[in-house]
């Protein structure tokens, strides 16, 4: 299978790996896939107070594609607010590093971690 | 090393053709190309010895006698054509077969096909070290069984089958029992005038010949018999009808000779770097061995590294080929269907590697691989969310997944 240069990039440099502690009230914290599937994606926000993400960290399981749509969405979601980090779509991560069809769902599972860290923010702060 | 040409750690997908096959095919391409079947001048002549001389090298590997030995263009279609021959000429006498479900997927294929031409099938599971229950093949076989198919040695983990005692129960109930050998040749000794099996499915590119030639054993005494796949000329004694190719044949006949010549140094040399490479990597946390650790060949070694995907892995040793049974590397996303046989879940058959040594492999290559396997599992496990909530004490059995 061919990778494109940007995948290998992300790949041989991924941006932005850790993690943001759970528990802060900053931190939205979004866990999608399953091992079954051989895609999991961590993805963490931190969140400032005036609704600006100033912080993204990831974590993968999956292949060269999966760990690519995860490592570009830290790096697109970084000085973004909330708002705008919702309308992100796959297809933006997808065309960014050119995947073949068969690895679309990578950028589709990237797209549902960015809702998942969102959701996992909000709910926190409603707790708050 | 050449930044262009990875180490090969493949040998169970293809070989190398041998340089001395390579040899030996040359003339029968440049210069002698007589159709094996003219045989009203030299042409042919010719070429019909130089078919007949290598039949008695595949032979004689095998212990069979040549003219048990039918040529075909591979070992798919020898599975094809003892299948589905056998399963034809005997249907009179019932309409079901047995096999395993870590099957090359030549026999599962052609087992569906008979399905649906209405024969019955029972795919037999294995044991957690891919070896086949002999007590459940037992209870499998019906008054109507004609045919069970069982690979000596299975492609994907190495495991050797008990073919002799599978053997024996199918002689004694008079059923046909066919063993696709393609892992097997030059690996495994293999006397077919011991051995109780009525039909061997040979292959040339697992054992450093050409693709595109392999052989069917079909055995004499007790005399088997098959409907042809192929018509149009009769060739093979009525069972494999076209023109035979004789370089592609000299060259099987060639591989199979330094087959029999080179075993015992082959399955050493294979031993000695398969302990080397398994001592190299068996102490990375979290690292599972598939497949039986003492019934298998020295040539492969199937490994799960968990919690971590096997694509990843892979393009994280781009400087070596191997092959995963990771699904994001076969063409459907599902895992392999032989490591999800063996019991194993899911993420153990998504991080599988499948490294295969051969008679080109060197101690140097392997001690490479060995560090290459262990930065790339720490890079990868850094990566990983599930090797993080494994070092936070969490049981992923019970963690509730997000499906998408």
């Amino acid at each position: 299978m061919a990778y494109s240069d940007e995948v290998i990039d992300h790949y041989e440099n991924p941006r932005n790996v850790g993690s943001l502690d759970k528990e802060d009230e900053h931190v939205g914290t979004g866990m999608v896939g399953a091992p079954a599937c051989g895609d999991v994606m961590k993805l963490q926000i931190k969140v400032n107070d005036m609704g600006i993400i100033e912080d993204a960290k990831f974590k993968t399981y999956g292949c060269g594609s999966a760990i690519a749509s995860s490592s570009l969405v830290t790096e697109i979601l970084i000085g973004k607010t909330l708002e705008e980090a919702g309308k992100i779509k796959n297809i933006e991560i997808a065309s960014q590093l050119a995947l073949p069809p068969v690895k679309i769902h990578c950028s589709v599972l990237a797209e549902d971690a960015i809702k998942a860290a969102i959701d996992d923010y909000k709910q926190k702060q409603n707790r708050l | 090393m050449n930044k262009f040409s990875p180490i090969y750690l493949d040998y169970s997908a293809t070989t190398p053709i041998a340089p001395e096959v390579a040899q030996v095919m040359i003339p029968w391409i440049t210069e002698k190309f007589g159709n094996p079947a003219s045989n009203t001048h030299v042409y042919g002549w010719d070429a019909e010895q130089a078919v007949e001389d290598a039949r008695t090298q595949v032979a004689s590997l095998v212990n069979a006698d040549p003219r048990e030995i039918v040529w075909t263009s591979g070992a798919t279609e020898s599975n094809n054509l003892a299948i589905k021959g056998a399963a034809s000429f005997y249907q009179d006498k019932g309409k079901h077969i047995i096999t395993l479900k870590t099957e090359h997927k030549a026999v599962l294929d052609t087992c569906r096909e008979l399905e649906r031409l209405g024969f019955e099938v029972t795919y037999l599971p294995v044991k957690d070290n891919g070896l086949l229950d002999i007590e459940i093949f037992k209870q499998a076989i019906r008054p109507d069984t004609i045919v069970v198919s069982v690979m000596m040695v299975n492609n994907e983990i190495g495991v050797i089958q008990d073919i002799n005692s599978i053997g024996q129960i199918c002689r004694e109930k008079g059923i046909i029992f066919h063993v696709d050998a393609a892992q097997a040749t030059g690996k495994v000794e293999i006397d077919l005038k011991v051995l109780p099996v009525d039909l061997m499915s040979f292959s040339a590119h697992k054992t450093y010949g050409p693709k595109g030639i392999g052989a069917l054993y079909v055995c004499r005494k007790p005399r088997i018999r098959l409907h042809s796949q192929i018509h149009g000329g009769g060739h093979e004694r009525g069972m494999r009808s076209g023109t035979l190719a004789p370089h592609q044949i000299v060259g099987m006949g060639e591989a199979f000779r330094l087959a029999k010549q080179n075993m015992q140094k082959d399955i050493e040399h294979a031993r000695t770097l398969q302990q080397r490479l398994w001592n190299g990597l068996k102490d990375i946390p979290a690292v599972y061995l598939n497949g039986d650790d003492v019934q298998r060949v020295p040539h492969n070694l199937n490994v799960s590294f968990n919690y971590i995907e096997g694509e990843s892995l892979m393009m994280a040793m781009k400087t070596v080929a191997v092959s995963s049974g990771s699904a994001c590397t076969s063409a459907s996303l599902e895992p392999s269907y032989v490591l999800r046989a063996l019991g194993r879940n899911d993420e153990l058959s998504h991080s599988s590697i499948r490294f295969s040594i051969g008679r080109f492999t060197t101690e140097q290559e392997i001690d490479y691989t060995i560090d290459l396997v262990k930065k790339a599992i720490v890079k990868l496990r850094e990566l990983s969310p599930l090797w993080e909530m494994v070092q936070d004490g969490v049981d992923l059995e019970k963690v509730q997944w997000s499906s998408h």
